[in-house]
């Protein structure tokens, strides 16, 4: 299958994305964070459909109105970021917007499942490029933000105490995790980010490994499910995003089952 | 520094700020002040919950903190550690101002809702080591035998490697005392430390607060809501009511004339099998959560 130009690609993308998308899971699981990330790729959703609207490419709309929504979101802090009603309220609204504008174009149907499911195999090497760039933002600012963030999920008070700004990660983090949404939502599209983005970290989560491990076993097992799923793509013909969800969830409920023989 | 002395205390400022860790520092110190109030007003939510407060610790002092919920112990300790603006006067630690981020102030929060549960008690404590400083979380030779050190101090080199979610509360806590000694605080700042551990539990971790207190010279701060297991370890009581604030010895503040004169309302003290109890003119103890529904318990 590698000898064809848009499986080299989509491998590729899968490992940027993956790569990322692991290690921002693992924060994003341990601070119980996980359905504000989910409504983040739905306000990406309205903005890559607004985009579409004007001419411009989704993906800047995406990741734009992700990033947008996640600095809100910070900024607000646990008015609104520790709130499921608020969160499962921005999250409706912006897939109503979504649903308002794809009404409005024309061409809706066929870039409507792309967004909303991922078009993986529709990557151009140009937005490889794109990819490639905010892959290497993303993990620059996480290697920089990684051992404050933990001390200030682990114990936000101490950390505080100690001289950590809170308000300053939140912020920071969540544009990270909006970027990493962008970039997922390309794979396996905005309605399953939760795939590549929560399962692999949930499931290494489960394994008490220290921090360092555990963020590399994120970005491993994300990388794993994510060419998992491409490759099994390739020989069953079933969408990628199928197969990545379900290696993410028999991945997660393996090593539950696997930890509850040995206790 | 007497009880019932109201004038505000000459704070006596530390010939240095910079400790020693010896076990007879605190005698030798004997005279600076660690912890200097001086007319310090904390307010908490718009509410005034301290007034006009100035009191001066020693160097070396192990102080129970005391007050029914809302009087005002968290709202002190977080002034202290530069996170609470003050509405009037000045905090002093080690005759600086008080300042976020101060490394010689250890600090141990009330035990909230435990968040990565899954970790073993080796990586949460080291989680603290240095922990606001930015970067990745790893840990070199000299980290690892900080926290080694830090572990070691409370015992608790046995929990080291077992997850942090299958500890009892009394071993969760003796790992955020650890996580506390990290930076070789000379002053520390332990809110509620004694909360839901059992009574044998409790004095075992006064006990052991206190021996490495004496041991490093270290300032403690204690807040609790009884004063039974700290009695015969502390050498000062802190009891805050109605926004002011008593400090002394035991002997001085916990008697019916001064603790009445506090309340401005009857209240009791009463002794009883080596015990000592706060009674209210209603027959509650004062100090007791039972009766207080409303109240937060952040306070």
């Amino acid at each position: 299958m590698l000898e064809y130009d848009f499986m080299r690609t989509a491998f590729l993308a899968a490992l940027l994305v993956a790569l990322v998308c692991g290690p921002v899971g693992w924060f994003l699981v341990l601070r119980g964070q996980t359905f504000a990330s989910h409504a983040l790729s739905h306000v990406g959703f309205a903005g890559a459909t607004g985009a579409l609207m004007l001419g411009l490419s989704p993906f800047t709309g995406l990741a734009g109105g992700a990033l947008v929504a996640g600095m809100v979101m910070g900024l607000a802090g646990d008015r609104v970021a520790g709130r499921d009603v608020m969160i499962g309220l921005v999250l409706s609204v912006a897939m109503g917007v979504g649903a308002l504008f794809l009404h409005l174009l024309t061409r809706s149907a066929s870039a409507a499942t792309a967004l909303l499911f991922g078009d993986i195999l529709g990557i151009s090497p140009g937005m490889l490029g794109w990819l490639a760039l905010l892959s290497l933002g993303c993990l620059v600012g996480l290697g920089l933000m990684a051992r404050p963030l933990l001390f200030a999920t682990l114990q936000p008070e101490m950390a505080e105490a100690k001289g950590a700004r809170l308000r300053v990660l939140d912020v920071l983090f969540l544009g990270l995790v909006a970027l990493a949404t962008a970039e997922c939502a390309q794979i396996t599209g905005v309605l399953l980010v939760f795939t590549l983005m929560v399962a692999p970290a949930a499931t290494v989560l489960r394994l008490s490994l220290p921090p360092l491990v555990g963020l590399a076993a994120a970005a491993g097992l994300a990388l794993a499910e994510a060419w998992g799923g491409l490759t099994l793509s390739w020989y069953t013909d079933c969408p990628t995003s199928f197969w990545i969800a379900l290696l993410g969830g028999a991945g997660f409920l393996l090593v539950g089952l696997a930890q509850r023989i040995r206790a | 520094m007497t009880a019932a002395d109201s004038t505000p205390p000459e704070c006596v400022p530390s010939p240095h700020a910079a400790r020693t860790s010896h076990p007879a520092a605190s005698d030798l110190r004997r005279g600076a002040d660690s912890i200097c109030l001086k007319e310090v007003t904390l307010a908490r939510g718009g509410r005034i919950v301290l007034s006009e407060i100035s009191l001066a610790i020693p160097q070396g002092s192990f102080v129970g903190v005391l007050g029914a919920n809302g009087a005002g112990k968290t709202t002190l300790f977080h002034a202290l550690l530069g996170l609470e603006p003050t509405m009037r006067g000045s905090l002093s630690i080690n005759g600086q101002p008080v300042r976020r981020g101060n490394r010689s102030v250890g600090y141990m929060p009330q035990m909230r809702k435990l968040t990565g549960g899954q970790f073993t008690g080796w990586s949460m404590v080291a989680s603290a080591l240095h922990g606001q400083r930015w970067g990745l979380p790893w840990y070199g030779r000299a980290a690892r035998a900080a926290v080694e050190a830090a572990l070691a101090a409370v015992d608790a080199q046995s929990l080291a490697h077992r997850p942090v979610g299958t500890l009892s509360g009394g071993e969760r806590q003796r790992l955020l005392l650890a996580q506390t000694l990290l930076d070789n605080p000379s002053v520390l700042l332990l809110d509620e430390p004694l909360a839901s551990l059992d009574p044998a539990r409790m004095r075992e971790t006064v006990a052991r607060i206190h021996a490495l207190a004496r041991a490093r010279g270290m300032t403690v701060l204690m807040s609790a809501h009884d004063i039974n297991p700290l009695l015969g370890l502390m050498d000062h009581v802190l009891y805050l009511a109605r926004g002011r604030a008593l400090l002394g010895t035991v002997e001085q503040v916990i008697t019916t004339e001064a603790l009445t004169a506090l309340y401005g309302a009857p209240v009791d003290v009463v002794r009883a099998g080596g015990r000592v109890f706060v009674v209210a003119e209603g027959g509650g103890s004062v100090l007791q959560e039972h009766d207080c529904g409303g109240c937060g318990v952040h306070a």
